[in-house]
This record gives C-alpha cells, structure tokens and sequence, in this order.
C-alpha cells in the first residue's frame, strides 16, 4: 500500500543521509523523496512515498522516530490530507497542429506554459499522481516529450491537524 | 562555568575530565596528536595505548560494560578510524554505550581525498546511534557532552565524534563552554510505560496458568536486577535469559530454568513454547532465540517490555506492548501486582513447575567425561570451582562461548562480557583488559578459542605495559570448532578450512609477550594447573588447554523448527 510520510528534524549536517540510509539499510522502499528547510531554518521538513504493508509501515515510524535527529514523523495516508506534486516538461512542439494540441491540452489541466524555444514548449503543472501521469500519457500521445522532471509528492493534514514542534 | 580560553584539543581532554572519564583508549596519528599533547600535560584522564584501534574499541567496551559508564575510544582520522569499526558495530549490536573520537583532515581538505582521510561518518552511519562530525572549536565541549549523553541514555549505544584537525590545532583558542545539562527536542530517553498498558500487563499476567519471564541485555544496562528477582519471586515465575542477559538474575536462583535459544536449555526452550504467557524484559526475540518465527508460541500471549519501541513487534508480534525504561516498567508492574494485592495460586504455579522440573530432569546441559581428552565443558566447571563462581568471564566467539554460558552460572549481572548480537571473534581479550583497567583486584577472565584469540593476539603486549594480569583460558581445539561442527551437521563433514594448522606454541607466544604459559593436556592436571594459574596474582596468564576436538555444543535448535525442537545430542532428538 502506497503511503506518505511527512518527517520533521533537525536541519543538520547528515540528517538527510540518516534517513536515507536507514531506508537502504533496512530494504524500506522509496518512491519519492523531496525535503527543504521549513520557515524555521532549524527545521527540514521531508516528505517520503513508500509502499509496504502495516507491519513494515509500522517498522518504518519506529526507526525514523529512533533517529536522533527526527522530531515527528506522521503517516498523512492515515486521515485526509492534500497531496502534491510538481512537473516540469519539456516536449517537442514543431507543427502548428502540435503547438494548439499542447497548449490545449496544458490548459485542460490547468498547467501552464512557462518557457517557449523554436521547437519547444516547457510546461508546468502540479497536481496529485494520478493527474501528473494522466497528463504525461495524453502529452505523450500527442507529441514527443525531450525531458521531463517531478518533485516527487510533498503533502500536508487537512484541517487544524499541524506536522510541527 | 569555566570561560577559559583553550584549544581545541585541550577542550577534547577537559570534556573528558569533566565527565568524569577515567581511561581512554587508542591510539595516536597525525590527524589527532594535539589531543595527545594535551593528554600529556594533564593527570585528570589516563589513556591506554592498545596495538590495534579494534582493541581499543573492544577495551572500551568490556569498560563499559562492566561498569556501566561510557568506554572512551581516541583514533587518529583514516586507518585509524576505519579500524574502530568492527568494535562499534559491535557495541551497536549490544547497546553498550561508548563515544569514539575520531581524527579527521582539516576542513579544507575534506573532500579531496586527502592523506588519511576517510568518511568515517558515513562509513559507520549504519552502526552508530549517532554521530557529530564537529566544524566549530567553540562546539567541541557541548558535542562531546551530547555525544556522552546520547550514548548512555535510552538504549545506550556508540556514538562517533569526527574532529578535523583544524578545530585541534595551537594556532586557535576559544572560551570553554560546556553545558552538561543536555537537552535535545528530538530525544526523549527517559519514558515510563503507559499505565493502561500496564494494568493490562498485570491482568494478563497474573490469569496465566504458564507464564514464562523472559529478559536480556535490557536487565543489565537499566541495572533492573535486583527489581527483576523481586518480580520473579513474587510471580513464583520461571525465568529465562538471553545470552545478553545472563546475569541478569543469579544463575543459582532456584526460578531460572537456564538460557534459551540456539544453544539454550531443553527446560527454558520447552517452557517458552507451552507458555501461555511471555513475559519479555528488555530482550528482543532475536533469530538466535526465536529459531523459526512462524513456529515460535503459538499459543502463547506476549507482554513486550522495552525502550526501543522498534524492537516492539519487529520480528515477533507482541499483543502487549510496553514502552518504556524497563527497570520504571518492572516497578510499575510490581505496584501494581501489588496494588491488586494479587496472590499466586499455588495449584496452578505448582502444575507448571512439575512440568518443568520433568523437563529438567533430562539435563540437556550436560557431557560425558571419560579419562580420554580433556571436554571443553569440563573446563568451564573448573574454573566456575576455581573462581568461585565470581570472575568476570569476557568470551571470545565460538564453542567455547557457549560452553562458557551454560557452564558458568553467573550470579551477577556484568559478570559475563561477550559478544552476543555480532558474535565477534577477537572481542575476548582486550574486552578482559577493559574490565581489569576498571576492577583491577577483580579476577579478570577471558575465555576463548584457538582461532578467536589469534584475531587480536598483540594486545598481550598492552598487557605488559599497562599490567593487566588477565587469565587467558583458552580452549585449544585445534580448529575453528563452532564451524566445524556446522560443518559435521550440515556439510556433510566437509571440514573446508576450519582446521587451524600452524598454530603458534601459545606458551612460547605468552612468555615472549612477558607473561606465564601454562599447557593443560591431560584431565588428571587440569585442576591443579588451574589453581596454580589463579594463583598467580599479578602476571598475565596463558592457559592453553587441550581440548576434545570433537566436541560439539549441545542441546542445538534443529534448524527452521519451533523454539524446543532441539537435538539433545548426536542423532538424539528431544
Ligand atoms: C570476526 C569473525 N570472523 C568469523 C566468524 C565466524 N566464526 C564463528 S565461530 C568461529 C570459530 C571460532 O574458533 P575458535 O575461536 O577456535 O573457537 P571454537 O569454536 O573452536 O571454540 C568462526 C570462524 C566470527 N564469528 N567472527
Ligand atoms: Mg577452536
């Protein structure tokens, strides 16, 4: 079962490596990670996907809690919460025909196009996985994607619920 | 507060002093000879110059776990931190707390592949309950500090402290500063256990009809053992101990029925199994307990008490669990058997015992002696007679090891030091010195094996320097002969380099490092020539006896079978 896990700890030296390494120490998978300084520059807040069963997600709390740098750790999975993730595209956009079809599509889904070349169009768009993949297959089918890049999912509690010291 | 004005290095060595650190032990190279500069103009911490920083790691650890307080390690940046690390996986895998203060290349360098630099921050990352790498002279004092607390609170552990060369030097002084009232936001040690969760505890405990205490390393280093007899006692319970927690109660006491796991008793092992209550006090169902998890009790309800919560549930589920400090734990539990002014029923309590004692009557714990060779186990008897029973006992790994802890019974806790979680060769002797440096008139064995001492043999010359009279009773059998004996179980007798050849005369070998050699070949001498050796009092002796090389250890866990499923002997199921 596919979780998310948002971490809060110490914005030190290492404190990112720990947690990495203690997910390929012990075979935790990790589908996405991203991680940035909170407003409180002593704080980083990360943010994990990873899939595993009750007992291994269980496994996995207890040793991210046990790492010294960690404050809090919370399975945003569990409650409902709001989930996102960045795209960055670049496809190829040479046709006329190309060209309306992109743009097209980028305003269905309420991206937006952020940089023009000669030949190519650079899209941005947020959204949860399913319409970032939903996106990138109908892109795909319509023209040819040069690169791409995602952030990997960042999620927050909805509600008064607050990840925080 | 002191606001001195101090180098770096001397912050290293007034940190020490002011945390009451007695030795250190290390070794010295470029990266960290401030430090020994500053340690030579002061008397307040002594260090202890070993031939290899694995010993050192070892030394500071059998400190440590005699005694309770950190083991101290100082190594320079590169080799010499890189040799430390077998020692602090070894430490981890026990929870023994110890701070190793690790050279570094100056700042500038880091990164570019400098003369002995290595990442030994990453490099022990795995095995380290945390570590520091300090950029800032001014840190150093309340690093070292965090470094002392982190590793001896909670489940203790190694923590590694990298100082880079820079932070050392004369050139640069600062004030020092230290706060010795540690608090960290994201660590909170000291937790009692949930008392809903202990009112469970004890109405599950005390409706059992076969309950079974459980406890390991946990025991010792919360010092639990005096509350953990009380709880036995009033529980009438049988109680067993992991090879961590021997000591935990006296191996005398008339409830222990024995260790359990691999190597365990037939009684313990069988009481686990037909339990309907497991008690589990700071142990943590490790693989060489369990023996097949999907076998392992059924049928029985688990109580878990520990501080690591990842160690609740990990590989045994646990219907109870406790988090929590395990010796705050016990007094709540017994509070509250109290508090339910809750009596033993005697039927019930003496069923099981009957049970038990007719598991006890097979005395899986036992060898035949004929006036052949020497048995190993044999041994082991002398010298519980010899010491009477009060020696520290540091082991190395193998046979011998498990002899050691099925036929020494230890009636207190930090009595028997060994290497239960990595099973390190090598780890016996300067564990031995570690507990001597701390009880210099206490009897200080090491008990080990032809192979294992051979792992860190030049530490009989740090013996010599820092006269540490240790005795070295080794049991010679002429192999590697716990691998020789998976050997003849498993690989068909195929004895694929487990024969040690070449072996070193062990007596030429003690007297050339200074010390006393006595060989034992014959069974008729070996009580009189154990005596003499512990009659020795201030030399080092080297005991090198004869064994059976054909002895294996007995009672054996049969392979991926329950948790009693056990060969009692050769062929010779329970
Ligand atoms: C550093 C290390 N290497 C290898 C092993 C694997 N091993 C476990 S017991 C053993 C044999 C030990 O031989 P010895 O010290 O002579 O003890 P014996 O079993 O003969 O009593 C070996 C090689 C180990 N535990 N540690
Ligand atoms: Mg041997």
């Amino acid at each position: 079962m596919r979780r998310i896990l948002a971490i809060l700890l110490e914005n030190e030296p290492g404190s990112l490596s720990r947690i990495v390494g203690l997910f390929s120490q012990r075979a935790f998978n990790i589908e996405t990670l991203s991680v940035a300084p909170t407003e409180d520059a002593s704080l980083s807040r990360i943010t994990i996907v990873t899939k595993g069963d009750d007992r291994v997600l269980e496994q996995i709390v207890k040793q991210v809690n046990k790492l010294i740098d960690v404050i809090k750790i919370t399975d945003l999975t569990e409650r409902n919460h709001v989930e996102r993730e960045l795209l960055l595209v670049k496809v190829l956009a040479m046709t006329d025909k190309a060209r309306t079809e992109v743009t097209r599509i980028t305003e269905i889904f309420r991206g937006s196009i952020v940089d023009i070349g000669k030949q190519v169009y650079t899209i941005e768009l947020t959204g949860d996985v399913e319409k970032i993949n939903a996106f990138i297959g109908i892109l795909a089918n319509e023209t040819e994607i040069i690169e791409s890049v995602r952030s990997g999912t960042v999620g927050i509690a909805r509600g008064e619920k607050a990840l925080r010291i | 507060m002191t606001t001195q004005q101090l180098t770096g290095a001397e912050m290293v060595v007034k940190a020490l002093a002011e945390l009451d650190v007695e030795y250190i032990f290390g070794y010295p190279g470029g990266s960290v000879l401030d430090i020994y500069d500053a340690i030579f103009n002061q008397d307040d911490v002594e260090h202890v110059l070993v031939r290899h920083e694995q010993a050192a790691t070892h030394m500071a650890d059998g400190y440590a776990r005699a005694t309770g307080h950190v083991g101290v390690v100082l190594a320079t940046s590169g080799p010499g931190a890189t040799n430390c690390v077998t020692g602090i996986a070894t430490a981890y895998m026990d929870s023994i707390p110890m701070v190793v203060l690790a050279g570094q290349v100056a700042s500038s360098l880091i990164g570019d592949d400098a003369f002995q630099e290595t990442d030994i921050v990453g490099c022990s990352r795995p095995i380290v309950k945390h570590s520091f790498s300090c950029r800032s002279l001014k840190d150093i004092p309340n690093v070292i500090a965090k470094a002392f607390y982190i590793a001896n609170t909670g489940r203790p552990g190694p923590v590694v402290v990298e100082l880079p060369k820079d932070i050392l030097i004369p050139d640069h002084t600062a004030a020092f500063e230290m706060n010795k009232d540690v608090n960290l936001r994201a660590y909170n040690p000291n937790v009692k256990g949930h008392q809903k969760q202990i009112r469970k505890a004890v109405s599950t405990i005390t409706q059992a009809k076969r309950l079974v205490i459980y406890s390991g390393g946990g025991i010792i280093s919360a010092n639990a053992s005096e509350l953990l007899t009380s709880l036995v006692e009033r529980l009438k319970a049988p109680i067993t101990n992991t090879l961590m927690g021997l000591g935990g109660i006296s191996g005398l006491h008339d409830n222990f029925i024995g260790m359990l796991g691999m190597h365990g008793s037939l009684e313990a092992n069988k009481a686990m199994a037909n339990a309907d209550v497991i008690l589990a006090l700071g142990a943590r169902f490790d693989d060489r307990v369990t023996n097949k998890v999907e076998k392992f009790c059924p049928n029985a309800t688990i109580v878990h008490v520990d501080i690591d919560p990842t160690s609740i549930s990990k590989t045994i589920n646990a219907h109870i669990p406790i988090v929590g400090l395990v010796d705050i734990v016990m007094q709540q539990l017994i509070e509250e058997i109290d508090a339910q002014e809750y009596v033993v029923d005697e039927t019930i309590n003496q069923n099981w015992w009957q049970q038990i004692n007719e598991w006890r009557q097979v005395k899986s714990i036992s060898y035949q002696q004929d006036q052949g060779k020497i048995k190993p186990q044999r041994v082991i008897e002398s010298l519980y007679e010899v010491t009477h029973g009060d020696a520290y006992i540091s082991s190395d790994v193998g046979q011998h090891q498990m002899f050691a802890a099925q036929y020494y019974p230890f009636k207190k806790p930090r009595q028997w030091i060994n290497s239960g979680g990595l099973g390190t060769m090598g780890f016996g002797l300067p564990a031995a010195m570690g507990v001597k440096m701390a009880f210099p008139d206490a009897e200080s064995v090491c008990v080990t094996g032809d192979g294992s001492i051979q792992m860190n043999i030049q530490e009989l010359s740090t013996c010599l320097q820092y006269n540490l009279p240790v005795k070295i009773i080794s049991l010679n059998n002429r192999s590697l002969g716990m691998v020789r004996q998976w050997q003849d179980m498993i690989y068909g007798g195929r004895h694929s380099s487990s024969y040690m050849e070449s072996l070193p005369d062990f007596i030429k070998l003690a007297e050339s490092y200074g010390h006393i050699g006595i060989q034992i070949n014959h069974l008729d001498e070996l009580d009189e020539k154990l005596a003499q050796a512990f009659a020795i009092k201030d030399r080092l002796v080297f005991v090198d006896i004869l064994v059976d090389e054909k002895e294996h250890v007995y009672p054996m866990q049969i392979k991926h079978g329950a948790v009693d499923e056990m060969w009692l002997s050769k062929g010779v199921k329970a």
